[in-house]
């Protein structure tokens, strides 16, 4: 291997004269703490390391000793519930509670490892050749994508390292090669797939404001912009636990060492309400805090992103968090300001945006290699400075997403969570959702949709319009339209993330729910086309029981939905009796 | 062992806080050094770059004074530590962790690193249960739980000062020995009548017994601003974590913190993102928050108070921005409150705790305190709202309900936003009940039936 002597450093990055040759990018390892680095830029014989860890009491004269190739992490069995720094090394058991430089990999742990090929047999690339049972689901072995050939020898069922060779295989043009379960990929490159496929099935987040109104689909992408406050990071964790994917991959990128904490320590509790089993089987959490070393940061993003097609490429489908992307690009910043490149919009490095893209495109519905499908679904916050959307990574986000999900800070601030802006938000995948919605027997999605979206659209108008001449001197209608409107809001669009009953809420639930609102909405338009007053209407105390449903009706249980549909039906006809009443004694 | 090395003449150039010297000794990235000039004053500093035959030396004070020929630099062959021991509460310090009281040097148990280490989030304890500072804003709606960072974020003459050692004076846990219980307070750049404030009132209330004070006076080099909250948070850290304590950290002023960072990041010539800050403004004061926690299996937690003020009374300048994308929540005060003679002036709607959730309810204050403290927000964010209307429509314009939101906001900040004492908790709790029952039952919406009819209607 190629080595090098440090003749300057300063911060985390250093730059060294080589014996031998380094590749740019190639992954290096400096002293005798053997800290992780990587080659960022060659000029003669000098190289220039990024260096991921503290780079204290280093000092010129010391080595880099160089491995040949690029940054890569280890992929295998093991990385399901566990919990690991932006290189991929656990954080658990390293008999430390601090993160100290010249942390090593964990080392190979044991797998049970089922054959599911024989002596013979011709595998393409990314094939299954074995399986490993046990835990939440079977997880499968594949080829690595450049690799194919005949069997020529694998080992019977049983217990195996994960670095163990298990699979003797020769390919065509005679090499044998041997495969272990763990395998090694360059974070920073895409893993292959056979073909991209259209997205026509929504990623269910049992959140009423994503799946009902701005929804994403499995192999989407969605932006998550909002200021400081205005919960981000308990949508992010909120989606992370009730999605409907297979496996989730949570990247904690500069953010709160607390709220890492908060997932290890909640994520075993809670159980998956469509397995029953612990959320944590199912999640992978990849978390470089923000006190720990910039420039690990910048990686952390591309290691989930792996991590994810990795088990993507197994046929699962994979949803992945990115909390917070504006973070990786300030990593991205600061690095780029101590190679001295010219800076661009607010300070950040010109390839911010291709950078962002390539990272957004790594997301898709797949037939992967082998032929399965698999899905990536991604999902990054954005913190823009100031709360301001008009910043450069919030502008250059949205030119690659398909969901954005914008967060106001006057709702956050009444404490109205989800704090989703319903007017400045959007979602592309609506149209080609539309027929699965139908198949769940909600033929009149879009319509409903359409109608709360309008109705919160005309209460933004009025209430301008009620600041010039008084709400008490609107017309009927328009005070009709904000009751509805302030109850699309209050009953449907506002869901607790703490509350037992209504943090996931089925399309089963919010088909009713929907309807139920709809219903009301219809109900209260002709009785006021009757001659109903709005003040009597507001009065209804069965509006107090619509604003609670989610609260008050969990799942599995249509029966108090149409209980309360009935409730509406007797409150309209009670108020006609009135209104026709009053019109008698008046006349 | 090269350490406590002495160099002398190989001084080269003078930068502004930067010494360039000959590299004669071995030594290593971030390592401590003392500058001695002719004129005997020793300078604290830290080996900033190193290359060949040259090293930057960035250091911690002012340069002036400083000569060539005949610089000194004595090399301690380790970064920057603090010697703690169980003698630091009840003592002064100064900004680098130097006695000012007169007293002894502590005796010390420990030399710990200034900067800390990175705490695993594997090793991370989820903060909970609850700190009582007195204050109903923070008690009742912003709860600070044991292990939060919570910021104040206030303005220019506003009172914070007076907040901060009220807390100091009043802060309580509901279910831990007295002694168990510490302060370490830190002035950052304060003027000398505040920081002469601070230790006047807590020598006379006792209360600095149970305190480690540190001062940074505003007359005290810019730089040495840099050191105060890191030898003040390893201290904290040593009686958290080593002693077991629980631990309230309040630093004042975080805001003449970030201006130091910006001097010595210009004088480095680095290119200067918004405003001016450093690009690394947001990774530099995670540093320092990001200490505040729990770790698992140790009893002692360690909670920060910071206090900053923001430039122009501006939440979107760099330093409040960034401050509460790091910190969990904030406390943010107002001018106009302030001027209506309202105290402590928090503006509620603006203000946050995110791990409320964590240290209030059942378990560790009461039942249905997290409802009521949602529907007092929803309440109040719907009384401003109609505040804004009825000063374009007047209240005549008003229709029925919004004329008692209207009330109810008034009443907010009179009797619960406003208070002359310390509440306990259960006395911010009673008082809010009774303005709720101003607001028709309808309207509350974010309560129970059964609380409802506890509460309102008992």
């Amino acid at each position: 291997m190629s080595e090098a002597k440090i003749k300057w450093i300063s911060g985390p990055v250093l730059r060294a004269r080589a014996t031998g040759g380094f590749q740019m990018r190639e992954a290096v390892q400096v002293g005798e703490n053997r800290l992780l680095g990587e080659v960022i830029r060659a000029e003669g014989d000098e190289i220039t390391v990024q260096v991921y860890e503290d780079t204290t009491g280093l000092k010129p004269g010391v080595a880099v000793y160089g491995s040949g190739r690029l940054l890569s992490v280890p992929l295998g069995p093991g990385l399901l519930g566990g919990i690991f720094d932006g290189l991929l090394r656990s954080l658990t058991d390293t008999g430390t509670p601090y993160v100290l430089p010249g942390l090593r990999a964990a080392p190979a742990k044991s797998f049970r490892f089922a054959p599911r090929v024989q002596p013979g047999d011709r595998l393409g690339p990314g094939a299954v050749f074995g399986s490993v049972p046990g835990g939440a689901r079977e997880q499968s072995c594949l080829l690595p994508p450049d690799a194919q050939g005949e069997v020529i020898g694998i080992v019977e069922a049983g217990e195996y390292a994960e670095d163990a060779v298990v699979l003797r295989l020769k390919s065509p043009a005679g090499a044998e090669r041997g495969i272990a379960m763990r395998q090694d990929w360059p974070v920073r490159a895409p893993r292959p797939v056979a073909a991209r496929l259209p997205n026509n099935e929504p990623l269910l987040t049992g959140q009423r404001i994503i799946d009902a109104i701005f929804p994403i689909a499995r192999g989407g992408r969605a932006a998550i912009p909002g200021g400081f406050g205005t919960g981000k990071t308990v949508l992010l964790e909120t989606l992370a636990k009730w999605c409907n994917a297979d496996v989730i991959v949570y990247v904690g990128c500069g953010e709160r060492g607390n709220e890492i904490a908060g997932v290890v320590e909640e994520f075993p509790e809670l159980e998956d309400p469509r397995t029953g089993r612990r959320l944590m089987e199912r999640t992978v959490v990849i978390a470089n805090t923000s006190n720990m070393p910039v420039s690990a940061r910048e990686a952390s993003i591309y290691t989930g992103a792996t991590v994810a097609e990795y088990f993507r490429d197994q046929g699962l489908h994979v949803a992945l968090m990115a909390d917070s992307t504006s973070r990786w690009a300030e990593a991205l910043r600061e690095v780029s300001g101590r190679l001295g490149e010219l800076p661009g919009e607010g300070a950040y490095p010109a390839y911010l945006s291709s950078r962002l893209a390539e990272f957004y495109e790594r997301a898709a519905r797949v037939r992967t290699l082998s032929g399965a499908e698999g899905s990536i679904t991604l999902m990054g916050s954005v913190s823009p400075p100031s709360g301001d959307f008009s910043e450069p990574v919030t502008t250059h986000t949205r030119r690659y997403i398909r969901s954005y999900w914008a967060l106001d800070v006057r709702r956050a601030q009444a404490r109205f969570y989800p704090a989703i802006h319903p007017l400045q938000s959007y979602s592309e995948d609506v149209a080609s959702l539309t027929g699965w919605w139908q198949a769940q027997g909600n033929a009149q999605w879009p319509e409903w949709r359409r109608r709360f979206l309008t109705l919160l659209e005309d209460q933004a108008r009025l209430e301008r319009m009620a600041r010039i001449i008084g709400k008490d001197a609107m017309p009927a209608r328009a005070q009709l339209t904000l009751l509805s409107a302030d109850l699309v809001n209050e009953a449907f669009l506002r869901q607790s993330a703490y509350s037992e009953t209504d943090r996931f809420c089925s399309p089963a639930r919010q088909t009713a729910m929907m309807k139920t609102l709809a219903r009301f909405i219809e109900a209260a338009e002709q009785a006021l086309a009757a001659g109903a007053t709005p003040d009597a209407i507001a009065q209804l105390p069965v509006l107090r029981r619509l604003a609670r449903m989610g609260e008050d009706i969990p799942e599995g249980e249509p029966a108090k939905f149409r209980e309360l549909e009935t409730a509406i039906e007797q409150a309209f006809a009670g108020l006609e009796k009135v209104s026709s009443s009053e019109l008698r004694v008046s006349s | 062992m090269l350490s406590r090395l002495t160099v002398e003449g190989a001084a080269t150039r003078l930068d502004g806080p930067l010494l360039f010297l000959k590299r004669t000794v071995e030594v290593g990235l971030n390592e401590a050094v003392e500058v001695t000039g002719a004129d005997g004053r020793a300078r604290l500093g830290r080996v900033a770059t190193l290359d060949e035959d040259y090293l930057v030396i960035e250091v911690l004070e002012s340069t002036a004074g400083l000569a060539l020929p005949d610089t000194r630099v004595r090399f301690y062959g380790r970064p920057l530590h603090f010697d703690v021991g169980p003698g630091i509460l009840g003592r002064v310090f100064n900004g680098v962790g130097e006695v000012l009281d007169g007293g002894p040097s502590i005796a010390a148990a420990k030399s710990l690193r200034i900067e800390g280490l990175p705490l695993s989030p594997t090793a991370r304890a989820t903060p909970r249960d609850f700190i009582e500072t007195g204050v109903s804003t923070i008690d009742l709606m912003n709860s600070l739980v044991r292990g939060q960072k919570l910021p104040i974020f206030s303005g220019g003459g506003l009172p914070h000062d007076r907040m901060a050692v009220q807390i100091a004076l009043n802060a309580r846990l509901r279910a831990a020995k007295r002694e168990d219980f510490a302060i370490v307070f830190a002035g950052i750049g304060v003027p000398y009548d505040s920081a002469e404030y601070f230790r006047r009132t807590l020598e006379e209330s006792g209360a600095l017994a149970r305190t480690a004070l540190f001062l940074n006076l505003a007359s005290d080099s810019s730089i040495q601003r840099l050191l105060t909250p890191r030898f003040a948070l390893t201290a904290a850290e040593y009686l958290a974590f080593v002693e077991g304590r629980h631990v309230l950290v309040i630093l004042t002023d975080l805001t003449n913190y970030c201006e130091a960072l910006r001097e010595v990041s210009s004088s480095h010539g680095e290119v200067p993102s918004r405003k001016g800050y450093p690009g690394y403004l947001y990774s530099d004061l995670a540093t320092l928050y990001e200490r505040a926690g729990r770790i698992r299996g140790q009893a002692g937690t360690l909670t920060q108070l910071p206090i900053l003020t923001m430039p122009a009374d501006d939440i979107g300048h760099p330093i409040p921005d960034l401050s509460g994308y790091i910190t969990e929540g904030q406390i943010v005060l107002d001018r106009e409150l302030d001027r209506r003679g309202v105290y402590p002036p928090v503006r509620v709607l603006p203000s946050l705790s995110r791990l409320m959730k964590d240290g209030t309810g059942a378990n560790y204050t009461h039942a249905d305190h997290p409802a009521l403290a949602a529907q007092l927000y929803a309440a109040y964010a719907r009384a401003a709202q109609v505040r804004i209307l009825a000063g374009v429509v007047g209240e005549e314009g008003l229709i029925e309900t919004d004329r008692r939101y209207l009330e109810f906001g008034r009443r907010f900040e009179q009797e619960l936003v406003n208070q002359s004492d310390p509440r306990t908790l259960d006395e911010s709790m009673e008082v809010a009940w009774r303005i709720l029952r101003a607001l028709p039952k309808g309207e509350l919406h974010r309560l129970s039936d059964a609380q409802i009819a506890k509460h309102i209607e008992g």
